[in-house]
C-alpha cells in the first residue's frame, strides 16, 4: 500500500459515533431542506436487486427514475432524475432501453453479488458482460473472505483485475461494512479499494445488516478525504441500504457537506443506494410546496 | 472582530511534508443553512429584577441597579439590582436565620426531597433556561439546551441523593454542616455553576448566597423563582447581583462560614487574602494541555480538539488551549484543524445550528483581542475560520495559532476565549514535561490507540482532570479541581461533599 501511515491511522469508535450523531442534530429548514431534497433526488441511485425481478418491473422503475418528481412538481423542478438505477445484469439491457434519451445512468451489480464467492475468472466475466451489455457503472463486492484473513494483497489484486474488465464504466467498490467487523478495517478497506483504483466506494450490499450507517459512512468519508489530500483525487461515496427518510438523506448531505465540502455535493461524488428513498424525498418536497401532507398513495410507487 | 492584520483569508492549502503544497477542500458553500432559531418568546424577562433574599424578591437597599444585555446584538434585556454591603449583610442574615431555625433541623431525607424537586422542575422548565442561558450569555443554544441546563438538573438529582446518606461518604466518619457559605460564580456557565455550588451545600445542610456574575445574572433569577416553585424554606438560597464589590462584600463577611468561588486566579487570590470564613475552596484559571500523540485516532483528535477549545467560545476554565502535538504527525493534523474550523457556524445563538456564540462581554472581547495581538508580536502565526461574523454584538471567529513557543505569552496566560496555541513535541517524557510547565493545573487532554502510553501518561501529569481520547465531559459524580493557581477542593462526586461538611 503507497499509503500505509494513512492506512493505519486508527478510528476511536466512541467519538466517530459521537461526531456522526452530531450532523443529525443539524436543524435544516426552508430553502436549505428543498435545495437539499432536490440535491438527494439527483443522488439517488434507484435500486431494484432481486430474485423476482422482471423486464416489467425495470421498465417502470426507469420511468420513475426519469421523473421521480411526478407532474405537479416537475413543473417547478424541470429536469430532474436520479442519478442511476441499480439492477442485476440480466436487466441491464432493458433499463438501457428504457432510459434511452435521458442522462440517468446504468448501474449493475456484478462479481458475484453479492456473496462474492465465486471463483474470480467467473466474478471477472461477470464484470466484462455486464459492461458489454451496456451498464454505465458497475458495483462490485470485494472479497471480504480475503480481507478478515489479512490477506489484503488479494483483495487488491483483485479490483485492480475488475478495475481494468470495467473499461470504460465506473467502478463503484462494495466494502460490506456490516460483515468486515471494525472501523478500522473499514478504514483499510476503504484505502484498499481507493488504491485499487475504485472511482466510489460503497457501505453496503442491502442485503446484509446493518447497511449503511452514519459512523461507517463517516469513516469512509474521512478515508476518502485523506486520500484526497494526499493525492489529489476525488474518490465518491455511496452509502447503501437503509436509507429510506428524507430526514437521513439529509443527515448523509450535511455529514458530507461538513466532511469533503463542496466539490463532492454532486451526483458525481456522491450516491444514494436506495429504493425507497425517492417517493419520500417526492412527499417531503411535495409538503414543502403545498405545506401539507399527503397520503403515500398521491405518489406512484415505481 | 480581531484587527490583526495576518488573519489568514487565502485557500486552505498547508506544505506538504516534502515542500509541495497539498490539495486544499473548499467549505464555502458548506455549513450554510437556513436560519432555525429556536422561538424566544417562552421566557419573558421582567423589567427589573431585585434580589433575592429570604423567599422574596427584593429592591437593593439604595435602589441601584444595572443593565444586563445580550452579547450576540448589545440590546438590553432588563435590569437587576446592585447588590451593596448592605444587601449582602440581609442575605447573610437571612440565610443565617434559616440554618438554625429550619434547615438544620430538617431530616436530611427532607432536604433531599427538595434538592429532588428543585432538579425536575429545572427539567420541566429546560427550554425556558436554555433560551434564557443563551440570551443573557451569548453561548449557543445547541450547548445551553444540551449541556448547560441538562448537566444543572444532573448536579440537583445526584446531590439529592445524597442527602442522607451522608454517614456513609467518609469510610463511617460523621458528618456536619458547616453553616451559612457564600458563593460566588462565573459568567461562563451561570446556571451550572449555580448548580455545582447550590447542590452539594444545600444536600450537606448548608444555606447559601449567592452572588451570579454581573454580565450573566439571569438565569440565577429564574432559579430562584424555581426555588420558590419548590417550596424552599425562605432564606435557605439568597441571591445577591451586583459587581465585584459585591462579591467582595460576600466574599470578606464576617457572618459567613464557608466561601467557594469559581472565577479569575487574580481574583480568587484576593478572596484568599480577605475571607474571614473558616473553609474557602477555589476554582480559578486553567491553561490545559491537550496532547496529541501520532498513534491516537486523528481525525476523532480533531474533533476534540474544536471541542476542547471552541466549546462555549473558549469561556471554559479547562479548556484545551495549548495543544501539544507530535511533530511526526503536525503538518496532517493542522491541515485536518483548518478544514475543520471553516465549518464551525458562528452567529446567533439561538439559531439551532449555531457552533460558536458571542463572546461574553466587551470587555472579555478586548481581553482576547489584546491576546490575539500578543500572539502575532510573540512571532505566532495566526488562522482563523473564513467565515464572516455578524455586525452587532461581540464576536471572534474561530482561532489557533501556530509556531508557537512556551515561552509565548498566549501559551502561558489564561485567554478565556477561542484561542489555540499549537506547539509541537517529539517524546512522551517532553510533552509531559511541557504539559506540567505552567501555573496552573486544572485539566489535559491525552489522545494516543495506545492505553498503556495513557496510563503512563495519567500517572505523571499534574492536572485535577485527565480525559483521554475525550474532552470536556462533565458528570455530576465526577469530581473536579485544579492544582497549583487552578485553585484547591474539589466540586462534584463523593469529594464534593467534603467543601460543604465538618467530617469528624
Amino acid at each position: 500500500m503507497r499509503h500505509q501511515r494513512l492506512v493505519e491511522t486508527p478510528v476511536d469508535q466512541i467519538n466517530v459515533e459521537e461526531r456522526a450523531a452530531r450532523f443529525t442534530k443539524r436543524s435544516i429548514k426552508t430553502t436549505s431542506k428543498v435545495e437539499g431534497l432536490l440535491l438527494a433526488v439527483s443522488m439517488c441511485d434507484l435500486t431494484t436487486l432481486e430474485g423476482k425481478d422482471t423486464e416489467g418491473k425495470v421498465r417502470q422503475m426507469c420511468q420513475k427514475a426519469r421523473n421521480p418528481l411526478g407532474a405537479d412538481l416537475a413543473a417547478s423542478h424541470p429536469g430532474v432524475t436520479v442519478a442511476a438505477v441499480c439492477v442485476y445484469p440480466n436487466l441491464v439491457e432493458v433499463a438501457k432501453r428504457s432510459l434511452k434519451g435521458s442522462q440517468v445512468k446504468v448501474a449493475a451489480v456484478a462479481t458475484g453479488f453479492p456473496s462474492g464467492q465465486y471463483p474470480l475468472e467467473v466474478r471477472l466475466d461477470d464484470v466484462r458482460q455486464t459492461v458489454e451489455l451496456g451498464a454505465d457503472e458497475i458495483d462490485m463486492v470485494i472479497n471480504r473472505g480475503a480481507l478478515l484473513e489479512g490477506d489484503i494483497k488479494t483483495v487488491f489484486d483483485e479490483i485492480v483485475q475488475v478495475k481494468e474488465a470495467c473499461g470504460e464504466a465506473h467502478l463503484k467498490v462494495i466494502l460490506e461494512t456490516g460483515e468486515i467487523g471494525s472501523y478500522d478495517t473499514v478504514r483499510r478497506a476503504s484505502f484498499v479499494a481507493m488504491e485499487a483504483g475504485a472511482d466510489f466506494i460503497k457501505t453496503s450490499t442491502g442485503k446484509v445488516q446493518p447497511a449503511a450507517t452514519m459512523p461507517v459512512a463517516l469513516v469512509m468519508l474521512e478515508a476518502i478525504r485523506d486520500f484526497y489530500y494526499a493525492t489529489g483525487k476525488r474518490i465518491g461515496m455511496k452509502p447503501a441500504g437503509g436509507i429510506r427518510t428524507s430526514k437521513e438523506a439529509l443527515h448523509y448531505l450535511v455529514m458530507l457537506s461538513e466532511t469533503l465540502g463542496d466539490d463532492w455535493m454532486t451526483p458525481d461524488l456522491f450516491r444514494f443506494g436506495a429504493s425507497a428513498l425517492v417517493n419520500d424525498l417526492q412527499m417531503q418536497l411535495a409538503k414543502q410546496a403545498t405545506g401539507r401532507y399527503q397520503s403515500g398513495d398521491y405518489f406512484s410507487l415505481d | 472582530m480581531s484587527k490583526t492584520k495576518t488573519t489568514k483569508t487565502g485557500s486552505a492549502q498547508v506544505p506538504h511534508e516534502n515542500g509541495r503544497t497539498r490539495p486544499a477542500l473548499r467549505f464555502d458553500r458548506a455549513a450554510a443553512y437556513a436560519p432555525a432559531p429556536e422561538a424566544s418568546d417562552i421566557v419573558t424577562i421582567k423589567a427589573r429584577q431585585g434580589h433575592f433574599i429570604d423567599g422574596e424578591f427584593v429592591e437593593s437597599a439604595e435602589g441601584n441597579s444595572f443593565e444586563t444585555i445580550n452579547p450576540a446584538t448589545e440590546e438590553v434585556l432588563g435590569e437587576v439590582a446592585k447588590g451593596s454591603a448592605e444587601d449582602v449583610d440581609r442575605a447573610v442574615k437571612a440565610a443565617r436565620k434559616a440554618y438554625e431555625k429550619v434547615w438544620s433541623k430538617l431530616p436530611a431525607a427532607e432536604r433531599g426531597k427538595y434538592l429532588f424537586r428543585i432538579s425536575r422542575i429545572l427539567q420541566e422548565r429546560a427550554r425556558e433556561f436554555a433560551v434564557l442561558e443563551s440570551l443573557d450569555g451569548g453561548k449557543p443554544i445547541r450547548e445551553s439546551r444540551d449541556v448547560d441546563v441538562p448537566l444543572a438538573a444532573a448536579h440537583f438529582f445526584y446531590y439529592a441523593g445524597w442527602a442522607d446518606k451522608l454517614d456513609f461518604a467518609f469510610g463511617g466518619r460523621t458528618t456536619a454542616p458547616i453553616g451559612v457559605a457564600g458563593q460566588i460564580i462565573p459568567w461562563n456557565f451561570p446556571l451550572l455553576m449555580a448548580a455545582w455550588k447550590l447542590a452539594p451545600a444545600l444536600a450537606t445542610g448548608n444555606t447559601c448566597v449567592l452572588k451570579p456574575a454581573e454580565t450573566t445574572p439571569l438565569t440565577a433569577l429564574l432559579l430562584a423563582e424555581v426555588l420558590q416553585q419548590a417550596d424552599l424554606p425562605p432564606g435557605v438560597v439568597n441571591i445577591v447581583t451586583g459587581f465585584g464589590d459585591t462579591g467582595a462584600a460576600l466574599a470578606s463577611h464576617k457572618g459567613i462560614d464557608k466561601v467557594a468561588f469559581t472565577g479569575s486566579t487574580e481574583v480568587g487570590k484576593r478572596i484568599q487574602r480577605t475571607a474571614k470564613a473558616r473553609h474557602l475552596t477555589l476554582e480559578l484559571g486553567g491553561k490545559a494541555a491537550n496532547i496529541v500523540f501520532a498513534d491516537c485516532a486523528l481525525d476523532q483528535a480533531v474533533e476534540g480538539i474544536v471541542n476542547g477549545i471552541y466549546f462555549n467560545q473558549g469561556h471554559v476554565c479547562c479548556a484545551g488551549s495549548r495543544l501539544l502535538v507530535e511533530e511526526s504527525v503536525h503538518d496532517r493534523l493542522i491541515q485536518k484543524l483548518e478544514d475543520r474550523i471553516q465549518t464551525l457556524i458562528v452567529g446567533d445563538p439561538l439559531d439551532k445550528n449555531t457552533d460558536i456564540g458571542a463572546i461574553n462581554s466587551k470587555s472579555q472581547l478586548a481581553t482576547i483581542q489584546r491576546y490575539l495581538q500578543a500572539g502575532v508580536e510573540d512571532g505566532c502565526e495566526i488562522h482563523q475560520s473564513r467565515r464572516t461574523l455578524p455586525k452587532k454584538g461581540f464576536w471572534c471567529a474561530p482561532t489557533y495559532f501556530t509556531g508557537v513557543a512556551q515561552s509565548s505569552r498566549i501559551a502561558q496566560e489564561e485567554i478565556f476565549g477561542p484561542v489555540l496555541a499549537v506547539m509541537t513535541f517529539r517524546t512522551p517524557e517532553e510533552a509531559i514535561e511541557k504539559a506540567n510547565n505552567t501555573m496552573y493545573g486544572l485539566s489535559a487532554g491525552i489522545w494516543t490507540d495506545k492505553g498503556s502510553k495513557i496510563f503512563k501518561m495519567l500517572s505523571q501529569m499534574r492536572a485535577g482532570v485527565v480525559w483521554a481520547n475525550t474532552f470536556n465531559k462533565f458528570d455530576p459524580a465526577s469530581p473536579f479541581g485544579g492544582y497549583k493557581e487552578s485553585g484547591y477542593g474539589r466540586e462534584g462526586g463523593a469529594h464534593g461533599l467534603a467543601a460543604y461538611l465538618e467530617v469528624k
